[in-house]
């Protein structure tokens, strides 16, 4: 989504308002966010920083005690992350992992994935017990679900692989 | 996979404006993407050139064994003049991000993939390495969802996702982990604007977990009474949760929104009849039509079509004038670039001619 005010850039700051009854939204990029003042502390307009601010401080300072970084597989900062809200690479979740958690926790109401079990194709003989496990949560899932007929691929699935296994 | 060519495949991608779908009259269409990531390489932030034309040549490979995608459509981003890329812009069907908007070269490796068969396909090098999509016609997240899930299973057991135990699918922006899934209706509330109970509507979906911004992504500006209206989390809950929640809440709303018209036609049946048919007016006849002004003219028509105060065009002409009566459209049919003024007028012009085609709308 593009900034509102400038068209130009991401939106990362959200703000819905209501004022006599009237809702009203407006996203805007860290930049112009910063200019009509949205930026709750002078100096740090950081979409993540302005989120985690009014949610608050305290949290903030705790993680930056105890910021990592940075990654070492694509260099990515702290303050690249803050700068643009995005993260260099799946790496950067685990370097930045305690941060990441309070962050999502804070976006999501939650850090546990509760989606879909993503089984990797198999290919080396390590990854083979880790798509066991997850083939046998897809399973739960899918029995859970009453979907028969998926929970059948997925048990032959699962009889091929130990079989595969034990071979 | 084949080349797109836009000049033979005039309608590519909008087999949702047949509207065909379930309460295709107030829902225009449902979309549902989710966010892939893959193991080895940086996201496409930090991505080079050279790890971006991997990404991509792995991708495309799986693809060409992958139903429904396999044999299907292929778009680079760089084989595309800027007119191209707008058009596939105006449809939906590429976003800001993977055609390079507001930057001097297109972005390399970056393509769009699309299924000839279902209306299902994926964004390669985005914002994210992969983005699976599905747009379809009507009130219907749980097929659109299907339709992308099945994709997802295949590329899934090919490709090796970048996947965390506790965070689920990993992306580049942390509002989108987890399944990666955002599911949106396009939705046009006339009903709940005219009897100004808007407001208590989006105030509601926003507690219940949901966000709505205006047409087309364009900042959150509503134009022609339509709403975006998506998920806002996508951590912490099971896809199948999060569609369920759409269907229910978008579900209430057409209730409302249909309880709003019921309420109109009886209060003020002389009013509503004057706005819908003013509003034909001035499409069939004006000579010069800026797209807002004319968005918000079909919006009348639209309402009109669904009290059964018009007896035509059909929500079908209503939805192709939409996609084909933009910037980019235009010129194509025109084959020239054009000022705005021009363009105005080229939009006018083309919404009489496809009015006049789609025959008298004659009422009581």
């Amino acid at each position: 989504m593009l900034c509102d005010s400038c068209q130009n850039n991401e939106a990362e700051v959200h703000l819905t308002q209501i004022v006599d009854n009237e809702m009203t939204t407006v996203h805007l990029c860290p930049a112009c966010a910063a200019e009509k003042g949205l930026d709750s502390a002078a100096g740090t307009n950081l979409p993540l920083t302005d989120f985690l601010a009014q949610m608050g401080k305290a949290a903030i300072a705790e993680e930056e005690a105890t910021a990592a970084g940075p990654c070492s597989y694509c260099q990515t900062t702290v303050d690249d992350f803050r700068r643009t809200g995005r993260l260099g690479c799946p790496h950067c979740y685990s370097i930045y992992e305690s941060q990441l958690r309070a962050i999502l926790r804070r976006i999501h109401g939650s850090t546990y994935h509760l989606g879909k079990v993503y089984v990797p194709p198999a290919s080396e003989e390590a990854d083979r017990t880790a798509r066991l496990a997850g083939l046998r949560r897809k399973l739960q899932r899918a029995v859970e679900a009453e979907d028969f007929e998926r929970a059948a691929v997925i048990r032959d699935e699962i009889h091929e692989l130990e079989a595969a296994i034990d071979a | 996979m084949r080349k797109l060519n836009l000049s033979l495949m005039p309608n590519f991608g909008l087999s949702w404006l047949e509207a065909a779908g379930p309460d295709s009259d107030i829902v225009l269409s449902t979309r549902v993407r989710i966010a892939r990531n893959l193991q080895g390489y940086p996201f496409s932030v930090r991505a080079k050139p050279a790890d971006r034309a991997a990404i991509f040549s792995t991708v495309r490979e799986v693809l060409e064994r992958t139903s429904p995608v396999a044999g299907g459509i292929v778009a680079e981003i760089e084989d595309l003049d800027s007119r191209g890329r707008q058009i596939l812009l105006e449809r939906h069907l590429v976003s800001r991000e993977l055609v390079g908007q507001g930057r001097a070269e297109a972005p390399s490796s970056a393509a769009l993939v699309a299924s000839e068969q279902e209306p299902v396909g994926l964004m390669i090098n985005e914002e994210d390495h992969l983005r699976l999509q599905s747009l379809t016609s009507g009130f219907n997240p749980r097929e659109t969802w299907q339709l992308v899930d099945a994709l997802d299973e295949e590329l899934g057991s090919q490709l090796p996702y970048a996947f965390h135990h506790e965070f689920g699918h990993l992306t580049s922006c942390p509002t989108n982990c987890g399944t990666g899934l955002r599911a949106s209706v396009l939705i046009h509330l006339p009903g709940l604007v005219l009897t100004k109970e808007i407001n208590k509507v989006l105030q509601g979906i926003s507690q219940v977990g949901l966000t709505f911004r205006g047409l087309y992504g364009e900042g959150s500006e509503v134009i022609g009474n339509l709403f975006q209206v998506s998920n806002q989390t996508t951590l912490g809950k099971s896809e199948e949760d999060l569609i369920d929640h759409l269907q229910k809440i978008i579900g209430q709303v057409v209730e409302y929104e249909r309880q709003a018209r019921a309420v109109l036609v009886r209060d003020a049946p002389n009013v509503i009849e004057d706005k819908v048919w003013r509003a034909y007016g001035l499409l069939r006849h004006a000579r010069a039509l800026d797209f807002d002004e004319m968005m918000n003219l079909l919006s009348g028509v639209r309402l009109g079509l669904s009290l059964k105060l018009l007896s035509g065009p059909s929500v079908y002409v209503l939805n192709r004038i939409m996609i084909f009566a933009q910037n980019a459209h235009l010129e194509e049919t025109s084959a020239g670039t054009l000022s705005a003024s021009e363009l105005d007028i080229q939009r006018a012009f083309y919404v009489r001619s496809v009015l006049a085609e789609a025959g008298p709308s004659a009422g009581p």
